[in-house]
């Protein structure tokens, strides 16, 4: 299974989400082509309902610990319901500026 | 002393600080250059470590506070999130009111203290 078929899963089996979007965005960045470093996960579940973005995060940073440790960056993007209907779409991701590591 | 000890004197000495790859003005990361610009943005100053220049506290700050990744944005020895949890912060305008409330109580402390 690649990483980005792992990710979606356990992101479904943790937070049944009514809408989620993994994006592998590593050919932006300084990586070999085909790499699987960098990610954009949108994530829309009614279990981000009155929780504060810092224990959205961390509820996926948990659910995602194994991953974490083999994949370099993870743009985190979590919404209820009711504010993924106002907003509609995901900010993009930041460029690449080389720093590696 | 302790990697965490020094992790902990930091957020307790400075009422803003970030923990980023590279400076504000040569970052090295996209994550840690759009943080470090938001917090630029609200006009307060801030303190921040570059972990690239630290390597101690490159593989140790992740679990000073369970939080996997860079950069780190700690307010009133708090951690705040990552880029994204900042980036969206500032957006919504509470990032300048936190960090206009750390300064002010900062300074009221060191006033008093």
């Amino acid at each position: 299974m690649s990483v980005q078929q792992q990710i979606e899963q356990k992101l479904q089996e943790a937070f049944q989400p009514e809408f989620m979007e993994v994006l592998n965005e590593s050919g932006n960045h300084n990586v070999p082509a085909g790499s699987e470093s960098h990610f954009k996960v949108t994530l829309v579940s009614d279990r981000f309902d009155g929780e504060k973005l810092i224990g959205r995060h961390r509820l996926v940073n948990s659910a995602l610990k194994d991953e974490m440790d083999i994949i370099h960056a993870l743009a985190l993007h979590t919404y209820s319901p009711g504010e993924w209907n106002e907003r509609g779409q995901a900010p993009d991701s930041p460029q690449c500026l080389g720093g590696g590591k | 002393m302790d990697v965490l000890e020094r992790i902990q004197q930091q957020v307790d000495s400075y009422p803003i600080v970030i923990y980023m790859k590279g400076t504000p003005q040569f970052p090295s990361c996209g994550f840690s250059q759009r943080a470090s610009q938001a917090l630029a943005e609200t006009g307060v100053e801030f303190a921040y470590v570059n972990v690239l220049e630290d390597p101690e506290i490159f593989e140790n700050l992740p679990r000073f506070a369970d939080w996997p990744t860079f950069p780190q944005l700690y307010i009133k020895g708090e951690l705040v999130g990552g880029c994204d949890i900042t980036l969206e912060l500032f957006q919504n305008g509470e990032l300048k009111t936190m960090v206009e409330d750390a300064m002010k109580g900062w300074e009221q402390s060191a006033e008093q203290g």
